[in-house]
């Protein structure tokens, strides 16, 4: 019997995890896929929004500003890349400069202060901050508080301390059925049942019909494509900050953006779909991506692509964070789209004072867990290390001296710690989310035959049960060699 | 710091062939890098024939051609070091040496000094993201020289329904290697409305296993959700867009891709070497050296070359040259003015980039042409007066043409005069 069941390791459900490790319960959390952060967590802008945009009274206001605050914490807690570069609202005509202005009144009445989190520059100050910029740009507001993350490390680190302190996860446990019986839910998937006291429902695109299995009333959660183009890390200089398009009532529309490791973002697209896991890109689409992109920056280097994605927003149709508890011990995160990355320390916080709520029902009052670490393990980062440094790692291990990827350029001690990690890579795409190899130029072209090696050999499995993602994302298809093998 | 006169960065046949070619020139303090476990780069994992017609006058496999510039390293005791990857090079200002940087799990992290680094890292292919394949993201869409390392090296075959989009050899010779492996080979598709393969690989390759090659055509959309399970192939127009409504859906495990290989130089463009906007190589000036002093450039990491004798033969040059750097006799020559060179009509591109006065006639220039042509001629100008013209029965893209600089004619040049040359194809 658990207390807590969390459906669903995104950043949402890997964030709750994370606080409710704080306290003494036993947490479950299942995952359909192969890793955590495989939906929407992974296939974002990455951003950490600085909190000007949304409504002022909203849910998303409230949290993104308090949740924005909180990253810096988390991230150095976790050890996960997070630079607040800052962003840079453009505005390329009077209607747009208008619209700023009323942005910025946004920010203010959300709670940011002038000056140390926002402020509006003028066009010489913005060509002075950001050389690219386009020509055109006349004004744009400036939230100094935003930032970047890596996203697929951040869930990754928020599960790993998760369960290193003391909250179980089952990944490929995709949840089929939740029947209430007395005082539980049991929750059923392909391979067992589970009995909890509470559900929390962290399913992101999913999350409706893990609500419709349990609540009287359904909701609907519209899967909202967003398409993007990624560019290579490349030597000379580019845009530095977060460059957003004034917002319509499309969204945020598409940003040009570095990342956490130097590539560059260009997305994302915004248009519904009816399949709840149609993550195809569309030619048309990602042409208008950078037409978009171009009322940025006049020049975009696309000899540097080396990337397209898609990625799903969990539209609701209040067109706010819905967080609520429609039936006894069952939770809600309903559409948790952008800024729901920015937001989700935040969101956590009050997914768990629901949590504290319900569990009180039960007469369970949240003791604190004495023995929480908050700190993660460092990773060891090799390419951020002095040469003296990196020297001192190899001579205690030589598996770092060992290189692997020759695009990211990682070493096999990396790989190999990020496999034996709590809550480690046990894929392909595992591994490259982690550590970053298949990220670079030749996507893979050189490193997977190295990565799949390392993980049969670190798992003890047989090459061909290694997959790329999923279980059925399987790389190779039979030994065709195996009578000489096996001879041998 | 352990010092070397000479660096290679690539144990693959163009740095095999520069060692042993700097060796043979007087440079014998030599260090060969190479990041596999093996010396010999691509070619291992190249077990059909069909390399060293020019170099060997025989038809040999890829290893054994490898093996044959292996043992001529072994038997000149050319150091080298094989699973090590070198992470940086660089080059402090006012220094004539390069520092190399590399690392191991025999070694750790190394620094080392060379007096001159010849650059042969080779290229990679072109993926799925580089020219934006549409459709979803299931596995099973690789690159066919990934499949071949599966096949030939690993030992796995990664699909038995395969589709092929493009014609690069690779892919020609992939399709041909699956289905000896028990692959059925579906189709391959080609963007162009020619291959950019060699022609004798479409005839052994594609035609003797009745594998059809659908011209002017390419993938509108992949289907699958974990693994690929159905590729779209539409024909496109003059244009290179999709014509609507003629679809063709393919059941299909794997999709592999030969759509053009990219010189790999991530060394050279961290410090600064400029790249030529068209090879995506380094420009380098008639001894392949590149804009920086000391460093050469050869193989597929400068161009693409379509025939591995070719790579030895640029690779002999470099290795030569730098030798005579080292030795400090590159500096000594009286060049004469400089030379610029630039490819024009029908010339995708044209190497080196830069040649002198007393150098034309040790320069060969090597260009591919943008489209096939027939009966045309090749017109190579100074300063817009013809200097060399030849006859052409045929130029393809998928073939790397060589013109040696000999044999000019120069009397209506006033060679003291800002120099240019151009190359163009004639019709």
């Amino acid at each position: 019997m658990y207390d807590i069941i969390i459906i669903g390791a995104g950043v949402i459900g890997a964030s709750i995890a994370r606080e409710l490790a704080k306290y003494e319960l036993k947490t479950l959390v299942l995952e359909k896929n192969s890793d955590v952060g495989d939906e929407t967590s992974s296939a974002n802008s990455a951003i950490v929004h600085s909190g000007y945009d949304p409504h002022p009274g909203t849910l998303k206001a409230e949290l993104n500003v308090l949740g924005n605050e909180m990253f810096t914490k988390v991230c150095e807690d976790l050890d996960v890349e997070f630079k607040r570069i800052g962003s840079l609202t453009v505005a390329t005509n009077l209607e747009e400069a208008d619209t700023l202005t009323k942005l910025y009144q946004n920010g203010l009445e959300n709670g940011l202060e002038n000056g140390r989190d926002i402020e509006m520059v003028c066009q010489s100050k913005l060509r002075e901050m950001e050389p690219f910029i386009t020509k055109k740009a006349i004004k744009a507001l400036y939230a100094k508080n935003a930032g970047i993350v890596n996203p697929f490390e951040l869930v990754v680190a928020l599960m790993e301390n998760a369960i290193d302190n003391g909250v179980e996860l089952k990944l490929n446990e995709e949840v089929i059925a939740i029947r209430r019986k007395e005082d539980s839910y049991y929750v059923k998937t392909a391979n067992k049942e589970y009995q909890t006291r509470v559900v929390v429902n962290c399913a992101g695109v999913h999350s409706d019909l893990i609500n419709n299995l349990v609540c009287e009333k359904k909701e609907e959660i519209k899967p909202r494509k967003g398409e993007y183009y990624v560019l290579d890390h490349f030597p000379s200089e580019y845009i530095r900050h977060t460059l957003f398009s004034v917002p319509s009532s499309k969204g945020k529309g598409v940003l040009v953006s570095p990342t956490t490791h130097g590539n560059y973002l260009i997305g994302p697209s915004s248009e519904f779909v009816s399949a709840k896991d149609d993550k195809a890109t569309d030619t048309l689409t990602l042409k208008e991506v950078i037409n978009q992109a171009y009322r940025l920056v006049d020049n975009i280097p696309m000899q540097y692509v080396i990337r397209q994605f898609s990625g799903l927003r969990a539209y609701h149709d209040s067109n706010d964070f819905v967080i609520n508890c429609p039936e006894r011990g069952f939770i809600n995160l309903l559409g948790i789209q952008s800024p729901g990355l920015a937001s989700s320390p935040a969101i956590a916080l009050k997914a768990v004072e629901l949590i504290k709520n319900e569990l009180s029902k039960f007469d369970i009052s949240l003791i604190e867990n004495q023995s929480f670490n908050p700190k993660r393990r460092p990773l060891y980062r090799l390419n951020n290390l002095t040469i003296e440094e990196r020297q001192a790692l190899i001579e205690k291990d030589p598996r770092f001296g060992k290189m692997v990827c020759r695009c990211e350029k990682v070493s096999l001690g990396e790989v190999v710690d990020c496999i034996h990690r709590s809550c480690g890579a046990r894929t392909v795409k595992g591994v490259k989310k982690r550590v970053r190899p298949g990220f670079g130029k030749c996507q893979g072209g050189f490193c997977e035959p190295l990565i799949l090696k390392i993980l049969s050999e670190e798992l003890g499995k047989n090459p061909l049960d290694i997959k790329y993602a999923n279980p059925n994302s399987y790389i190779l298809l039979e030994d065709s060699y195996k009578e000489s093998k096996e001879e041998k | 710091m352990k010092k070397y006169d000479l660096i290679i960065v690539g144990g693959g046949s163009a740095g095999l062939a520069a060692a042993v070619a700097a060796y043979d020139n007087g440079t014998t303090n030599i260090l060969i890098i190479e990041k596999d476990q093996y010396l010999g780069g691509i070619l291992l994992q190249c077990i059909h024939n069909g390399f060293g017609l020019h170099e060997f006058k025989e038809e040999l496999a890829g290893p054994e051609y490898a093996q044959k510039f292996i043992d001529l390293i072994n038997e000149r005791n050319i150091k080298y070091l094989v699973n090590t990857m070198v992470l940086e090079i660089k080059k402090p200002i006012d220094q004539s040496e390069i520092i190399v940087e590399y690392s191991s799990l025999e070694e750790g992290y190394v620094e080392c000094i060379a007096k001159a680094v010849v650059c042969a890292t080779g290229c990679s292919e072109r993926t799925r993201g580089a020219i934006s394949i549409p459709g979803s993201r299931p596995s099973g869409i690789m690159t066919a020289g990934l499949a071949q390392r599966y096949l030939n090296i690993e030992g796995y075959l990664v699909g038995k329904k395969i589709f092929i989009l493009g014609s690069g050899d690779i892919g020609l010779i992939m399709a041909r290697r699956m289905t000896l492996a028990g692959a059925k080979v579906i189709g391959v598709a080609e963007l162009m409305p020619y291959s950019n393969g060699l022609n004798r690989n479409i005839v052994q390759c594609l035609n003797d296993y009745n594998i059809p090659l659908y011209l002017h055509h390419t993938v509108k959309e992949i289907i699958g959700k974990d693994r690929i399970e159905k590729v779209v192939i539409c024909p496109v127009d003059d244009n290179l867009n999709f014509i609507e409504g003629k679809e063709m859906v393919f059941d299909c495990d794997t999709l592999l891709l030969s759509v053009g290989l990219i010189p790999n130089n991530p060394l050279l463009e961290a410090i600064g070497v400029k790249i030529h906007p068209r090879t995506k190589g380094p420009i380098v000036n008639e001894n392949l050296e590149t804009s920086i002093k000391g460093i050469f450039a050869c193989g597929n990491s400068l161009h693409v070359h379509d025939l591995v004798d070719f790579v030895s033969q640029e690779g002999r040059l470099a290795g030569i040259n730098a030798s005579n750097y080292v030795k400090g006799l590159l500096d000594k020559e009286d060049k004469g003015n400089e030379i610029a060179i630039e490819a024009k009509n029908g010339i995708g591109y044209c190497l080196p980039t830069t040649t002198n006065v007393n150098s034309l006639s040790k320069t060969t220039l090597k260009f591919r042409v943008t489209k096939p042509y027939k009966n045309v001629y090749v017109n190579i100008k100074l300063n817009g007066e013809s200097i060399k013209r030849i006859k052409k029965l045929y130029l393809l893209p998928a073939e790397m043409e060589n013109v040696q600089l000999n044999n000019l004619d120069l009397s209506m040049i006033d060679l003291n005069n800002d120099l240019k040359m151009t190359v163009e194809v004639e019709e």
